[in-house]
């Protein structure tokens, strides 16, 4: 996936600016920078929720181009902190039923799940360690286990691209380890993820780092060049220094 | 929801309902008719069926689009009576009983029903016109909100112009299901059929907005269309029930939280129960309001709020002791 002169805009305001990205197909990309930084404006970007003009190009192919529904077989999006929110109806879907959501870009309106819904959704709630949850509404659980149900929704939608804001946030260590296992088995599938993250030695895991700065790119390139660790010192401000522990880099402050 | 289950209490439901749309052909507040042969024949087949059946159906109507408003404004105190259809429904009725003396040939065959029908829907209208648009469900229920007070206050000046007129109004403030004919039976009929269908169609898309709305357009879902369908259905279903029976209270708000808990999470089974409640729900109190005091009938809208709001209120009390609606 590539972005040409990108802006993106919220209301008349432009949160990114000129943006030339190169999100590398089949490999692990994390998105850093400050809060505020615009991360999080260039998920919703990509999947239509922002305006923006330039280009996004996916395999050589303007994103613009694609109908909504082919947009959304093709690039699946886990929203910040949907694991924590609250409905205010207080009904709610049973576990089962909201993975099931992702299948909705793959139905018909008049038509009922098929076998390969059913399927997807089974293997999607074991590959999240959720599937003993599937009866529970949703509503009732933790935030810890809504979080990997709503995984299991964004893992259902069998997606190219899967963009994930903070999807780490209110798992616990194992559980935390379990998402990163999973994610493995997921790039061994030929997908392509980008993810939001704060936690600078979880970023580092990926295959590849962007880093965005008051809505500009501040650097891109892999998460082992020396090159994108200095850049990541310089990204805030020299307050942070980088340690290397077994075969992961950690960020500590200085 | 199992699939055995759901047909379970469905059944219930729909016998519960035929059972009480015969108790409703049965009694009356001048007194029971339990024999079908020896009774008055026009009594039962030209009052009180249609009545019975006319009940039913408003208070299906509201139900669903009770249900359709609190799922779409992910609200659970939003009625239908939202986005200006009751205001303008009173006003719609107000004008006609004002102004008919004046002797207007449309006036006379708009008629009461085609007044108030089509007051809910120019308060609609208005309220869409004042929110700029559909897409922001906050800004929609706050312009709903004003231009319910403002087409209220224009209500309330014919009032005073026209004092003679307030008891009539009242009466159609209170709900009255005593002059629902065969051919409000079949107008409420052809509605609810046609809400109800594509409804259940497109309900899919509140499931979604359950995940937020940002996630249900990532799904795929031409969501502003979808909510401009639903907001259509909400003012088709209420402007035909009110035009039949009134502003009866508390029914749209009532029924999906009496179904809620039977029916689960799922959008389809919760609008279909919260359909088959709320008609439940309105003949249950036409029939007290019939009964109770007869042979002197209290107005059901009456009852309806009574009922309701007792309701809720074990409903807040629950709540607050830590069981979920």
């Amino acid at each position: 996936m590539k972005t040409y002169q990108l802006n993106v805009y919220q209301g008349p305001c432009a949160v990114l600016s000129d943006l030339n990205l190169d999100i590398p197909r089949g490999k692990w990309t994390s998105i850093v920078g400050p809060n505020g930084a615009g991360k999080s404006s260039l998920l919703q970007a990509i999947v239509g929720l922002l305006k923006w003009d330039g280009s996004i190009t996916m395999n050589g192919v303007d994103l613009s181009t694609f109908a909504n529904k082919d947009l959304a077989k093709k690039i699946a999006w886990l929203d910040q902190g949907s694991s924590s929110a609250t409905d205010e109806l207080g009904d709610s879907l049973s576990v089962y039923e909201t993975v099931m959501l992702g299948r909705l870009p793959h139905q018909g309106w008049l038509h009922l799940p098929s076998e390969s819904d059913h399927s997807s959704v089974k293997k999607s709630l074991q590959q999240t360690d959720a599937w003993h949850l599937r009866d529970r509404p949703l509503q009732q659980l933790s935030g810890g286990e809504r979080q990997r149900v709503l995984l299991a929704r964004l893992l259902a939608v069998d997606s190219d691209i899967l963009l994930m804001d903070e999807p780490l946030a209110n798992l616990d260590p194992p559980h935390q380890a379990d998402v990163l296992q999973w994610q493995d088995n997921l790039l061994g599938q030929g997908k392509t993820l980008v993810t939001v993250l704060h936690e600078i030695h979880l970023a580092l895991r990926a295959d590849y780092v962007i880093m965005l700065n008051k809505g500009k790119l501040h650097f891109q390139g892999s998460s082992q060049d020396p090159a994108t660790h200095q850049a990541l010192i310089a990204l805030f401000d020299g307050r942070i220094r980088l340690e290397k522990l077994g075969s992961d880099w950690i960020a500590l402050p200085n | 929801m199992q699939k055995n289950h759901f047909l379970r209490k469905l059944s219930g439901l729909l016998i519960f309902s035929a059972v009480l749309v015969l108790l409703g052909t049965l009694l009356g507040s001048t007194g029971a008719s339990w024999n079908f042969i020896g009774s008055d024949q026009t009594l039962i087949f030209d009052i009180r069926l249609p009545r019975s059946l006319g009940a039913y159906l408003a208070g299906a109507l509201l139900g669903l689009a009770g249900g359709i408003a609190q799922s779409l404004f992910r609200n659970p105190l939003a009625d239908p009576y939202l986005l200006g259809s009751a205001s303008g429904a009173l006003l719609g009725v107000s004008s006609i009983l004002c102004f008919t003396y004046l002797g207007n040939t449309w006036l006379e065959l708009l008629g009461l029903n085609g007044g108030a029908f089509l007051g809910a829907f120019i308060g609609v209208l208005a309220s869409l016109i004042l929110a700029g648009g559909y897409r922001n469900s906050m800004r929609l229920l706050l312009a709903g909100v004003v231009i319910s007070v403002i087409l209220g206050a224009a209500n309330s000046l014919f009032t005073f112009v026209r004092p003679d007129l307030f008891q009539s109004i009242q009466s159609f403030m209170l709900g009255n299901t005593t002059l629902i004919s065969w051919s409000g039976v079949e107008i409420m009929a052809i509605a609810l059929v046609l809400c109800l269908l594509v409804t259940l169609i497109i309900s899919p898309v509140l499931d979604a907005l359950s995940l937020g709305e940002n996630t249900a357009r990532t799904l795929g879902l031409p969501l502003d269309q979808l909510r401009l369908v639903l907001i259509g259905i909400l003012a088709l279903a209420t402007g035909c029930a009110v035009a039949q029976t009134g502003l009866i209270a508390f029914v749209g708000l009532a029924a999906p939280h009496l179904v809620r808990k039977l029916a689960g999470g799922r959008q389809r089974v919760q609008l279909l129960f919260s359909c088959l409640g709320g008609g439940i729900l309105l003949l249950t109190s036409d029939l007290i309001a019939r009964t109770l005091f007869a042979p002197i009938e209290i107005p059901v809208g009456v009852v309806t709020a009574v009922l309701g709001g007792f309701y809720l209120l074990v409903l807040l009390r629950r709540t607050s002791l830590g069981a979920r609606p």
